[in-house]
């Protein structure tokens, strides 16, 4: 799809792809690059917007983050967000979104279309409203709690059992992302060779493990890496619903860095961190990448 | 949502009509086969029961004048919490700023993604790899990990609480997934269609607006809706970056009413809720209805 060599628009070469590429460039290079190579400045720095670190930032070497690494509750972060990350994205909306695509095959389409609209509908609604949800469902006194209470269960389960509460609400709010993915790489799947394997009798179980799952890997580790991108800077949900509490039981990474940097304004301690959590992320962003190969869609 | 959510690039649909027909069209018709396709239904409709039952409370407590908390049948259907919301403060002015904000990236995303992916599309160019790469990478980074040194670089710059700085911000986090969107769209408009434009001298600009756009318009207002959505949502960049309480998009101002009034007045803050939620459904069903006529979704993901 690229130009030949005897027509091309009027215009100096440079011009010509200079011209429609500087507005982005520049928003992004200003927006995006800048605030990046900013971080990379100020993590080492003892930069603060309170006290001496807010007029005379000095120069500190990698002690934000050393420091980082021997602060137990930056730790505890880190296993609470990878908790976060395996249970909700990974086993969660993962795999509930290829089971609904799954199951949804060849059934009815008006069945069909009424689940997608509620599935995709806790997807597309704003973050905030999808956690009050959660919140009036969980709270003690709320719908959850209206069911179970009859059994002697009556609890705040957001206080009870953050973690687990705050998974499930991101199970339910994500989850369409793995659906829709799946569904697509299902539609495309050769229907001959499910055909051959249903007449050698091949049963259903087998034919997942053998035929659909083997075909679908690159669909499968592509949209792990993209979920796991998603939930690993995820802050709306807990900070509405738990806020990162009780105490730290529930403060991911990107809920502490908001504490440190932001309430308690040590900016340079907060960068450092912001700046793991870009290179975990970087890290995910460079597989996502070599699989799903520029060149070949180009 | 931003960077909450990512869609993978689109493609045109070129599958022929032959094999799009055999798709997923095998049929079963043992009485195994038939147990299995109930059981089916059976976790389908666990499923649903999943997806339904926290929505519950947003629809009951809205109607209902004097909700509590938990989700309980309304005796009479009421619009009293709509009434009491239905003012200016309250709601009218942050779901304008909301559209402004999310309006101004919206088409500011649009329009310099159109022109980026301009040369992206046609022209052979050295750089025209690496940089699609990197802005592939971009897509992926976790947006909430910069809005600490974004927030320290808009305070150095005095830029904390302006609004055309933040409408930017936001669209610069929207852009590389918008260019990437916008370049496989122009991929599938035919290259000679404007040859003969370039023949009569057209510049980049003018085939660009006369030739390539009015063709891929689906395309471009699929873009549209998906930034314009993913800000409406947005909560931690506003949040962060603005304080003046007239500035404030809806997705904070509700953050505040539930902070301040939210265990008092859960009705209110339903209908607050569903006032704020029925824009981007609807816009989302305009989008789905583009998409299943010329596009799917998640293409390059495909095995």
């Amino acid at each position: 799809m690229l130009a030949s060599r005897l027509a091309k628009p009027k215009g100096t070469p440079t011009m010509r792809w200079l011209g429609p590429l500087s507005p982005a460039l520049l928003i992004m290079l200003l927006f995006f690059a800048g605030p990046i190579i900013w971080a990379c400045y100020i993590a080492f720095t003892n930069k603060a917007l309170t006290g001496v670190g807010a007029s005379h930032a000095k120069w500190v070497g990698f002690s934000n983050f050393t420091h980082m690494f021997s602060d137990p509750l930056f730790v505890h972060s880190l296993l609470l967000t990878l908790i976060y990350v395996v249970g909700s994205a990974i086993i969660g909306q993962n795999t509930l979104g290829f089971l609904i695509a799954l199951l949804q095959r060849s059934k009815n389409a008006i069945f069909t279309a009424v689940l997608n609209t509620f599935v995709i509908g806790a997807w597309v609604m704003p973050e905030t409203v999808a956690a009050f949800c959660w919140y009036a469902y969980l709270y003690q006194g709320g719908t959850l709690d209206s069911f179970l209470h009859h059994v002697g269960l009556s609890q705040d389960w957001l206080y009870t059992t953050p973690m687990l509460a705050i998974i499930i609400a991101n199970v339910w709010r994500g989850t369409a992302f793995s659906m829709l993915v799946y569904s697509a790489a299902l539609s495309d799947l050769p229907t001959d060779l499910l055909e051959a394997a249903q007449v050698d009798g091949a049963n259903q179980l087998s034919m997942l493990r053998r035929i659909i799952i083997p075909l679908l890997r690159r669909s499968i580790v592509t949209n792990l890496m993209l979920i796991t991108l998603q939930t690993l800077a995820s802050f709306t949900l807990i900070f509405v619903l738990t806020a990162g509490g009780p105490g730290e039981e529930s403060q991911t990474t990107p809920l502490y860095i908001y504490q440190q940097a932001l309430q308690l304004y040590d900016i340079s301690y907060g960068t450092a961190m912001c700046i793991v959590l870009l290179l975990i992320g970087a890290l995910f962003s460079v597989v996502y990448i070599k699989l799903i190969k520029v060149e070949e869609v180009s | 949502m931003s960077g909450a959510l990512t869609i993978s690039e689109p493609r045109v649909a070129q599958a022929a009509p032959t094999a799009r027909a055999s798709r997923g069209r095998f049929q079963i018709t043992s009485p195994r086969a038939t147990m299995a396709k109930l059981s089916a239904y059976g976790v389908l409709v666990l499923v649903g029961l999943f997806f339904i039952t926290p929505l519950l409370w947003l629809v009951l407590a809205a109607f209902e004048p004097e909700a509590a908390v938990g989700a309980s049948t309304p005796l009479v259907l009421s619009f009293s919490n709509f009434g009491k919301v239905l003012n200016w403060s309250g709601t009218f002015l942050p779901l304008i700023n909301s559209a402004i904000q999310s309006g101004g990236t919206a088409v500011l995303t649009v329009v310099a993604s159109l022109f980026a992916a301009y040369p992206l599309s046609r022209y052979h160019m050295r750089f025209r790899r690496p940089f699609l790469y990197t802005i592939v990478f971009s897509t992926g980074l976790p947006i909430t990990a910069i809005l600490v040194p974004v927030y320290s670089m808009f305070a150095r710059f005095d830029l904390v609480d302006n609004v055309p700085a933040v409408i930017l911000f936001m669209t610069a986090t929207s852009l590389p997934f918008g260019i990437w969107l916008m370049k496989g769209f122009m991929d599938g408009v035919p290259i000679d269609l404007e040859q003969a434009a370039w023949v009569d001298g057209a510049t980049w600009v003018q085939s660009l607006r006369r030739v390539v756009a009015p063709l891929m318009m689906p395309g471009i207002a699929v873009i549209t809706i998906f930034t314009f959505v993913s800000q409406w949502g947005n909560f931690f960049v506003p949040f962060i970056l603005l304080q003046s309480t007239s500035k404030l998009p809806a997705s904070v101002a509700i953050y505040q009413f539930f902070s301040q009034y939210g265990q008092t007045d859960y009705g209110q803050l339903a209908a607050f809720s569903i006032l704020y939620t029925l824009p981007v459904v609807m816009l989302w069903i305009v989008m789905s209805r583009f998409l299943r006529g010329n596009f799917t979704f998640a293409g390059a993901v495909k095995g």
